[in-house]
Formats: C-alpha cells, structure tokens, sequence
C-alpha cells in the first residue's frame, strides 16, 4: 500500500468511527479534511488534531467523541516503549514530581508508562489485555495529593491566597492524568484487537444520547450543563411559532368597514388578531430511586423554559404527591441538591418507599385537581412500573377528560413496556406515551409537544 | 495569506491578538482551503477580536454584518436608493420611459450593505459576520448562496461573482441552533477558555502594568472559579477587567479582603457570588 492510499484509508476508517457515533460528516467534510490533513502533515500531532476538527466538526459537544476516536487511529506512539521493569515507586515518584510541576508533557509519558508497566493482565493470546482500572488501581495517584501539596509548598510556590485554591488544582491534574492512562489503555487494546471495534464500543456518547436510566454522576452533570443551552434552543423555537401563529386569517367584516372611506374598495385587508395563548403546564414527575436522574433533568429543562408559560407546576411523587413548584422557582435551583431537597421538604412516600402510581395519581386527582383546566398541558414522567399494584386508570382519565392535553415520557425502551410490573400499555391506551431515554429525544419531544 | 501555522500565530500576536494552537490551525486552514470560518464559544473570549485581528495582519478591510432578530436582505445584501431614484425621474421629465427605466436601476442607485460589499471589488476584505445566531432563520438561506458560490443575485443586474474571495468569519453563542447546511459550509472551531499559560499571557499583553505574581494569582482564581458550578462563569474579558480593576485599588497581591470586595466584577450574579466565597473560604460578602 502506498503511503497515499493510506493516509486515504486511514482517514476515512476514522470518518467512519465517528459516524458510528452519531457525528454526521459528508463527503464533502472528508475531501476537506484530506486537504487538511496534505496541508499541516503528520509531523504534529496536536495540529492535525484541531485541522481534523476544524473540518469534520460542526457542533462543540462531539469534541469529546472526536478527542477519544482521534486518540484511537492518530495515536501518540505505537508498540510498547523500550522501558526496563516498571518500578511503583520510583513512577509514583516522577509522576508527584510532574504533577507537582503541572508538566503535560511529562504526564502524558508517564501514562503510557504507567499501563505498560501495570496495565497488562492475562499472559495467553485472546484473553490478554490493558487495563486502566488496573493501572490506576495500583498506581493510586489519587493518594499522591497531600504529597504534591506539600511539595509545591516547600518551594514555596501557591504561598498566600492562592495557597486555597491548590488541592482542587492538583485534583483536577490528578483527575487529567486518570483521562489520560484510559486513554492509552484504549489504544493498546485497540492495537491488539481491531481499531475499528475498540472505537464502536469503548468511547462514550456524546452527553445528549446518554440513556437517562443508566447514567452515571459525572455524565448525570454534563447533562445537567446542556440544560442551559437546550432550554435557549427550544424558547427560540417556541416563539418563532408564537410569531408565526400569531398571523390570523381575514376578518371580512372589518375590511368591509374600512373600505367604506375608500368608495367601498377594500384597499386595508384586516386580519383576525389570534387572541394569545396562555398555556398552562402541569408536571407530574416519579422522583423514585429508579428514574430520579431523568425527572431531574426534566424538571431543570421545564424551569428553564419558565417565562414561556403563565404558569408552570410541578408535582413529585413516589407513593404519595406533593407539590415542588416552590422548590424549582428560578434563582434557588442548585441542580445538585434538587433531588436531595425535593425529598427532604415534600412528602412524597407514606409506608413505604418504592412507587405507586395508583395512589399517587389518585391523590393528584383528588387534592389537585384544579390545577387542570382546558389551558392546561400535563406532562407525565415515569417509568409506569406500578411494584404490581392498582394502577388506577380511573384518575388518568379524568385527568385527560379536564386536560387539554396529557403526554407521558417513558425512559424506558419502547421494547420493555409492559413487561414485568410495567403498567405503560394500560397507560399508553389513555395518554399518548413516548419513549424518552436521551436529552436528544427529550429536547425533540418537548420541542414539539409544547404548546405553542 | 500565511505560510505556515507559526506563521498565524506570529503575527496575529503581532496585533497583540494571542491565539492558542487550535485557533491559529483553523485560521490557517481557512485562508488555505478558502472556507469560511465558523467560530463558536461563549461570550468574552476573543471571537470578534479575531476576525479583527485577522483582518488587521492581511491588511484587510474589516466588513461587519451585525445579527439581530430581524435583519433582512435590505440590511444585508443591498437596497435601492430609492430618494435618489425618485431625484432622478422628476430630474428628467422629457426622457422617454425606456431611458428612465435603465437608468434608474444601475449601480450608482444601489447602497451595497455588508455581504454584497465584502464580494465587490478587488481589495483584500475581511468578512464578519457577527452572531449569526441571532438572526432570524431566512437570512440563513441567504448566507448559504453567499457562502457557497460567493456570489449574489441582483434581480435587476443579474449575479455578481467574486473575484477576489473575502476571508469570512462568522461567530455565534449558540442561542439558536444553526442550520446543518450553513454549518457544512463552514470550518468549525471552538473556542474556549485559554489554558492557565496563555491566559497569562494575554493578561499580560492587555495589562502590562500588572507583575507577574499577581497575573499569576489572578489566572489561578478565575480557573478555580471555571471549575466551580457557576451560572455564568468568568471569561477572558473578565479576568483582564479584574487585573485592571486590581490595579486600579492598587492591590501588589490577592488576599481575602480584596477577592470579596472585586468579586462583582468577575461574577455577575448574586448566587455565584455566594456560591464562590463559600467555596473560596471568603468570610459572609
């Protein structure tokens, strides 16, 4: 193969990795970054990096899929570095000297020494491999801090105000070179067993395709920080249709009148003014263990979208409902408590502790049944699983009967409605349900199930 | 434009307009694959400066088109004079109505705004077409035809084509989301905070009167204060604002008194203020 063909190859192995994760890139975008890539060569790394991004890219949150693929089939060096046998603590030695010292450089070095040296498990070809939880596991570079801490003092560095702020500071090196030993971790297993499906399987999703039900706490916040942004996105959407809708049809009998001054020739046509809606939005949220990181969410983006609505409430429940509209009022809402501070201040379980939501739409029903109107739009969300018991169709329908409209977002798969306890198809023949497991399909959803 | 990469980097810091690696490759594959340039990132860290400094380097002329809701072909591609036109017919009662009708439609009755005239003309131009998020979605479709193909259609002319391509940025916060088809035209770059040594750097560029333990000083903090939760978090043009305000109280070094009392200006909320004294050890602001 000649290097050209290579290159060619290389790259569009690469496009295809990225597509895989859902990164749309045209051929266009990859005869651009070929262009690139004969523009800057190979001799640096980082250069390529962002002229690879500049060209295939088109939003900021697939910078991370792209970092972690690029990583993959662009890596830093190739084989195994010609060390002698990995000392522990001669490298927990250099690495608090380099973390000491924040050299990137030196971090990055040491992180491929580091899984060299302590990485590798299995000696029987098939069932060998790298693994980073190992070398960290060993290297622990999390107990270094007190000692680059006190190191860095000593030189007398950070002395003052900044003194305060040096532990998070190390931390978040600490945390950086973590990043970095996965990462080599990565590319030594994908060298062994095909780039190709290292990068289809071991590279996490962009934030907004995260399955809400299965997300951890670090991806549960970066979620939480495309609130912001997504919230923006839709108000504008909303009020472009607002605009559009606000245009009415002809109202005959005013033109009529007007062209009276005109010898009876209708020169002004009058439109109907659309009397403005004022949408009213009621929340009925399972705050249960299970689905807590989805109705979270959910809320935040539902608060976010406040001012588009006269009037927002929300209601959380487990086995018991309560109103939390007070705890979400603008302002107040720290993300990160919010779910420990609706638990604490509303009463959401009786005897005990798992969901119910027989009783809990039962009493919605029953307590707060007139924040339902002919204005209202209900939003349900939950998992539909009942723990067996009653599901009470009775109280949906007569919340559909008063709502304008009602919708249920399940974070579930559409395939695992109705099995087990779930209730969602006896549900789903009352309201209209849909499946919502990611912010993509939630911010599409809401998007288009807002009232205008 | 530019040779090389370093190239990019020298002499946008020759205009005092210090880019990180990411920014001066994208500049460079920009002016070299003849693509605009989308820039996104939040407020406060250089996206216009660059488009400035860009246009300052090639000895450009800087042509800016302002987004806002509501901007329209006649604000950005050009409008008929129409005073003028109406001038010219009451000027020449006695031509016939052919004569009239040619002449009123030719060049000297045309205002050029921003895009037609960044095509016009041999001159080198920069093209800035600043938050572009705010505009409305029409005006989109109408960058597409400029973008692309670099021309514009007058009706009454017929196409004008560029001879001499402008370098054109765009910028956006990302408040509306853009069109796929507009981002496929573009190059994309991102730009985000400065790490803590370019961010001295550039505190030291705009500041030059601050010493370098208190840049120092100030950069620790702000990136402390970027790593915290906040809801608007500080960027570059409030850590140079800080660095001004410190010296301007005559602060040689940061303690607990001065953050608390400054902290307004890097913060621009009151539950981020809060939220970072708690965590900065500050006594009750």
């Amino acid at each position: 193969m000649t290097a050209a063909t290579e290159v060619a190859a290389r790259l569009t192995g690469f496009v295809a990795a990225l597509r895989s994760h859902g990164v749309r890139i045209g051929t266009g975008e990859t005869v651009d970054a070929a262009r690139a890539v004969a523009e800057l060569g190979f001799a640096d790394r980082e250069l390529l990096r962002e002229g690879l991004a500049a060209t295939l890219l088109h939003t900021t949150d697939q910078r991370k899929v792209f970092d972690a693929v690029f990583d993959l089939y662009f890596p830093r060096g190739v084989g195994t570095p010609d060390a002698g046998p990995a000392d522990r603590d001669a490298l927990r030695d250099r690495l608090a000297r380099a973390l000491a010292a924040d050299d990137g450089a030196m971090l990055g070095r040491l992180a491929i020494e580091a899984v060299d040296g302590f990485g590798g498990y299995g000696s029987s070809p098939g069932s060998d491999g790298w693994s980073s939880y190992q070398t960290l596991d060993r290297l622990r570079p999390q107990t270094l801090l007190a000692r680059v801490r006190d190191s860095v003092r000593a030189q007398g560095r950070g002395a003052g105000f900044d003194d305060r702020l040096l532990e998070d500071e190390i931390r978040r090196r600490i945390e950086a070179f973590r990043g970095l030993v996965a990462a080599e971790a990565r590319r030594r297993v994908a060298e062994r067993r095909g780039r190709d499906e290292i990068a289809r399987r071991a590279v996490a999703p962009t934030a907004d395709r995260v399955d809400f039900l299965y997300a951890g706490k670090a991806q549960l916040a970066e979620l939480r920080r495309t609130v912001q942004p997504l919230a923006r996105k839709l108000a504008t959407r909303l009020a472009a249709r607002r605009r559009r809708a606000a245009r009415g049809t002809i109202d005959l009998r005013r033109t009529l009148r007007g062209s009276l001054s005109t010898g009876g020739v209708p020169v002004r046509p009058v439109l109907r003014r659309r009397r403005p809606a004022r949408p009213e939005l009621v929340l009925l949220c399972d705050v249960s263990g299970s689905v807590s990181g989805f109705s979270d969410f959910t809320m935040l983006l539902v608060q976010a979208l406040h001012d588009q609505f006269s009037k927002v409430r929300v209601f959380a429940f487990v086995n018991r409902i309560d109103e939390v509209t007070g705890l979400l009022v603008h302002g107040r809402a720290d993300p990160e408590g919010l779910g420990a501070r609706i638990s604490a201040e509303a009463t959401l379980t009786g005897w005990h502790g798992s969901s119910d939501y027989g009783v809990a739409l039962g009493e919605f029903a029953e307590r707060y049944g007139d924040a339902v109107g002919p204005r209202t739009t209900v939003f349900v969300l939950g998992d539909a699983r009942t723990n067996m018991s009653d599901p009470n169709l009775a109280a949906v329908r007569q919340i559909t009967e008063r709502a304008r409209r009602v919708h249920w977002l399940n974070p579930e798969p559409r395939a695992q409605w109705g099995t087990g306890d779930s209730a969602a198809p006896a549900y789903a023949e009352l309201v209209e349900m849909h499946e919502c497991r990611t912010a993509r399909q939630l911010s599409a959803l809401v998007g288009g199930l807002l009232p205008v | 434009m530019f040779t090389s990469v370093d190239d990019v980097s020298a002499r946008l810091a020759g205009t005092g307009y210090l880019a990180s690696p990411a920014v001066a490759t994208t500049v460079f594959l920009a002016d070299r694959l003849g693509k605009p340039l989308l820039v996104e990132g939040p407020a406060g860290v250089g996206k216009t400066e660059l488009a400035k400094a860009v246009a300052e380097v090639a000895g450009a002329r800087l042509v800016r088109l302002q987004c806002y809701e509501g901007v329209d072909e006649a604000r950005a591609l050009y409008e008929w004079n129409h005073a003028k036109q109406l001038l010219r017919i009451s000027a020449g009662r006695d031509e016939s109505w052919d004569e009239t009708r040619t002449d009123i439609f030719s060049e000297e009755f045309l205002l050029t705004r921003p895009l037609l005239t960044a095509i016009r003309g041999d001159d080198p131009k920069v093209l800035l077409i600043d938050e572009t998020d705010k505009a409305d979605v029409e005006v989109e479709g109408l960058l597409l035809e400029v973008l692309s193909d670099f021309q514009v259609t007058v009706p009454e002319l017929g196409t004008i084509t560029a001879t001499r391509r402008p370098f054109v940025v765009l910028t956006s916060n990302a408040s509306r989301e853009l069109s796929e088809a507009l981002r496929r035209r573009c190059l994309f770059l991102h730009i985000g905070f400065p790490d803590e040594e370019l961010e001295r750097r550039i505190v030291r560029l705009k500041v030059p009167a601050i010493d370098e333990a208190l840049a120092a000083s100030v950069v620790r903090v702000i990136g402390a204060l970027r790593a915290m939760d906040l809801r608007k978090v500080p960027s570059v043009a409030e850590t140079i604002d800080w660095a001004r305000t410190l010296l301007a109280l005559g602060a040689d070094t940061l303690d607990e008194n001065v953050v608390r009392d400054s902290l307004g200006v890097i913060l621009k909320h009151q539950e981020d203020v809060l939220k970072a004294a708690a965590k900065l050890d500050l006594d009750a602001v």
